[in-house]
């Protein structure tokens, strides 16, 4: 007999626009992070190709010097803010609770909430462009020049835009970190969930205590452009700017790179098959990166000043914080050394990211020495190495999680075809991109301007980097089209595709909205690899013959023999509150925006959230009826 | 959580206390770290009053007096808190009540400070250093403020006889909240108005 709840749950997943946007499964928010992430990545790396094709010759006419602010802003801000970590928390959402054991996340009408804050916000931002200019001082927003009222809202947009992206994701983080902590399945230690989502907690954790810091600088910037404040301004200390973001700034670099880390360790396992080799090492080299990471902050800011003993100390620290990050990468090596390696799709592009990360870690310990910074200051060197790190290690490491998880989000499997021409492509148009940059940056060539003069021997590299950029886009264009079209096409995956180690891959593809019939209970690291195999008298794996994959135990979800039910489960009701909560927000960021006249926007913002928030507050959390 | 023996039933949402506090901790120390940087920012600006009153406006009697109501109000919260874990309804309503308005006499008495500070030509935009102090203050008047509505929304959850221990806001967890925001203030008391250097 099938209980009456997972009766529905199994047989009617909900259909339809309005099923997606009152929508509380933490599965849904996932993919709905995701494919606004990509969306995203397409804009922000239109606007890189238009800045490309403004620097593939000397003394370029595409752009003008205002449209290229614009656009350089915008790609920096767009790729990290709306693209990278969103991506990162797309795979979060998904696959915390499965690799824990939970049902969902702690709090699912928070999540969502989470979610539309933060696809209004990038909304918010990309409309820049058409009421009243994009933000253009840099990502990084250095005052005084953000604080000058020449252009009215385009700074604005930023400092409220990243403002809500920023609670958006404090929102998410707290969220995830109650929920490994409190909701892991039985015999689930912290020593065992999988080094994917121990590096969920520490980005959650960086998350947490370094984006208050930024808000706090948007704010003051936010004043002193609009209450005539003297922040960063006439008495004030522009250099109090610089502390403030780069204290968020740099805690963020992990934040985007640490979720692709943890997606690495859990390909090379699987396709090595062989445990993760130093599993706590990895664990604690993460850990140890995310506390460091709060002490190298001043790096991006020796030319500002500071003295030597300052900077030779954060020379020291960022020198240091390249250990542990170093241990991971010869943990990957490990891991895949002796392996049985098999070079599907998702192996490639994890070998891609450790290959290029190395470089780009390389280039930033150069970095790290404060005499060679000063050379390398504001110059292509620097746009090299961060491209190195954020695109040849996190993009690289997320495009591996795609083609990983893939299976289990459609039930599918992605094109290998298709697969490899984007792989050949992208690694060999990044390549000719960021690499000639290096040379560049050496050669001299100044970051952030919009043309340069002919004669100075910089042509050449940069029509090289150029048509490097288009042969990424066009990689692009193929992984989108696959992605497209593997979802009614694809090869069927089945549960396992891969013979995976985690919990994940013992539940059905796509999985049922209450994830699995019945909690796993754990006893071992790769907990459904030990439940697949066994070890023989000479440690080799054999597997078990009865069992295959999919889920653990089909009968479980029914009913005892008495007819009574083991499993009670009350998955929470769909919700438009938070997405209410979150438009009221919006509206009240536009007002802020275009203050003085916005303060009526605010006002409606501010009671259109209140409705959101009142009403999220006083619905029962499960609707069904026989909630105690 | 770890028991073999029921693992469905640890696992369900009857018990979400934990996780709400656990969450909540989190939420506080960031709030921790959106506190600290302002304080940092005030200390920077301590001594750029440019030509503005400096901290020689303060009524260090009045703002004492003031902070004085706000730390009872901390007692009153843990006797509310104590009332609710013994189901005591009405004394948890009197006491959450009575924590509503020791803090809502807190923001009368800011509010009326900051009246005088403009009169006395200390203005948001007077110097890095009235910037600052209005800044630090006024978000914490801003918590205090919320503070005061999730109380209010207690009392009334409460009369309503709908208060939970569950899901959603509870007493404990407002409670939480407040205490954060009154040691916020000590701290703020203490550097803003006590060290005058």
């Amino acid at each position: 007999m099938v209980l009456d709840t997972s009766k529905d749950l199994a047989t009617g997943t909900p259909k339809g626009i309005w099923s997606w946007l009152t929508t509380i499964d933490h599965k849904r928010i996932g993919l709905m992070y995701a494919v606004t992430a990509l969306v995203a990545f397409f804009i922000a790396g239109f606007e890189a190709l238009l800045i490309r094709l403004q620097l593939a010759s000397a003394n370029g006419t595409l752009l003008s010097a205002d449209a290229y602010d614009q656009l350089f802003t915008m790609h920096g801000l767009t790729m990290l803010l709306v693209v990278v970590m969103p991506v990162g928390a797309a795979f979060m959402n998904y696959f915390i609770p499965l690799h824990i054991g939970a049902r969902d996340v702690a709090f699912p009408r928070a999540n969502a909430f989470s979610y539309w804050l933060f696809l209004f916000a990038t909304v918010m931002l990309l409309s820049s462009f058409v009421l009243g200019g994009a933000p253009d001082g840099g990502w990084f927003g250095y005052a005084p020049l953000s604080t000058q009222l020449e252009e009215f809202v385009r700074m604005d947009f930023y400092s409220i835009g990243a403002q809500l992206l920023g609670v958006a994701s404090i929102m998410a983080s707290a969220n995830f970190i109650a929920t490994v902590f409190t909701m892991r399945a039985p015999g689930m230690t912290l020593m065992r969930i999988p080094v994917f989502t121990w590096m969920a907690v520490v980005v959650s954790f960086l998350l947490i205590f370094s984006l208050p810091i930024f808000g706090i600088g948007l704010w003051e910037m936010f004043f002193d452009r609009n209450f005539g404040t003297h922040f960063f301004s006439g008495g004030g200390d522009p250099l109090l700017w610089q502390h403030l973001f780069w204290l968020f700034g740099h805690p963020e670099v992990y934040v985007l790179v640490l979720p692709a880390m943890g997606i690495v360790s859990e390909v090379f396992p699987v396709f090595s098959r062989k445990p993760l080799f130093g599993y706590p090492f990895v664990v604690f080299s993460g850990i140890a990166i995310g506390f460091m990471g709060f002490g190298v902050w001043a790096h991006h800011m020796y030319t500002a000043g500071l003295g030597p003993v300052a900077e030779a100390g954060f020379g020291v620290a960022t020198m240091l914080i390249a250990v542990p990050t170093g241990v991971k990468i010869f943990n990957w090596i490990g891991t895949m050394w002796g392996g049985k390696l098999r070079f599907e799709l998702p192996m490639l592009f994890a070998i891609g990211f450790v290959s290029l990360f190395v470089v780009g870690g390389l280039s930033g310990v150069l970095h790290s020495v404060v005499p060679s910074d000063y050379q390398q200051h504001d110059s292509y060197f620097v746009v090299a190495h961060f491209h190195y790190v954020l695109f040849g290690g996190g993009v690289f490491g997320y495009v591996a999680g795609a083609y990983y998880w893939y299976p289990k989000w459609t039930g599918r499997l992605l094109d290998k075809r298709l697969g490899l021409w984007h792989f050949w492509l992208m690694i060999i148009g990044f390549n000719m991109t960021f690499a000639p940059m290096h040379i560049l940056g050496l050669n001299g060539m100044p970051r952030r301007t919009y043309r340069y003069p002919e004669g100075l021997g910089w042509e050449f590299w940069n029509q090289v980097a150029t048509v490097g950029a288009f042969i990424i886009g066009i990689s692009f264009v193929i992984f989108a089209w696959n992605l497209i079209r593997s979802r009614k096409n694809g090869r069927i995956a089945g549960d396992d595709p891969w013979d995976g180690r985690t919990l994940e891959w013992s539940i059905p593809s796509p999985p049922p909205v209450h994830n699995f019939d019945e909690i796993p209970v754990v006893s071992h690291i790769d907990e459904f690899w030990h439940r697949k195999y066994a070890t023989d008298e000479e440690g080799r794996s054999v597997r078990m013959p009865d069992v295959t994959g999919g889920t653990i135990s089909s009968e479980t979800a029914t009913g005892g023999e008495d007819g009574k039910p083991t499993v009670d489960m009350h998955m929470p009701s769909p919700s438009y509150f938070p997405l209410v909560a979150a438009f009221g927000i919006i509206v009240t960021g536009y007002g802020l925006v275009y203050l003085p006249g916005g303060w009526v926007a605010v006002g409606v913002g501010v009671l259109v959230a209140l409705w959101g928030f009142f009403g999220w507050s006083l619905e029962p959390v499960t609707r069904n009826g026989n909630h105690d | 959580m770890t028991s073999q023996a029921a693992p469905v039933e640890a696992h369900e949402h009857h018990d979400i206390r934990p996780v709400r506090k656990a969450a909540m901790w989190v939420f506080l120390g960031s709030e921790c770290m959106f506190f600290g940087s302002m304080i940092a920012t005030f200390l920077l600006y301590r001594n750029e009053t440019g030509a503005g009153p400096g901290s020689e406006i303060f009524n260090v009697g009045f703002t004492s007096a003031s902070s004085f109501v706000l730390l009872m109000s901390s007692l009153t919260m843990v006797l509310a808190h104590n009332a609710f874990e013994k189901r005591d309804a009405r004394g948890t309503r009197i006491w959450l009540a009575a924590t509503a308005l020791l803090g809502i006499t807190f923001i009368a008495g800011q509010i009326y400070e900051f009246t005088e500070f403009v009169n006395g030509g200390l203005t948001l935009s007077t110097s890095s250093f009235s910037g600052a102090f209005y800044m630090l203050t006024g978000f914490h008047g801003g918590h205090v403020a919320i503070g005061v509505m999730l109380l209010l929304a207690m009392f009334f959850l409460s009369t309503e006889g709908r208060l939970r221990d569950d899901g959603g806001l509870n007493v404990e967890l407002v409670g939480l909240y407040w205490h954060f925001v009154d040691i916020i203030w000590i701290v703020i008391f203490t550097v803003v108005y006590l060290l005058q250097v």
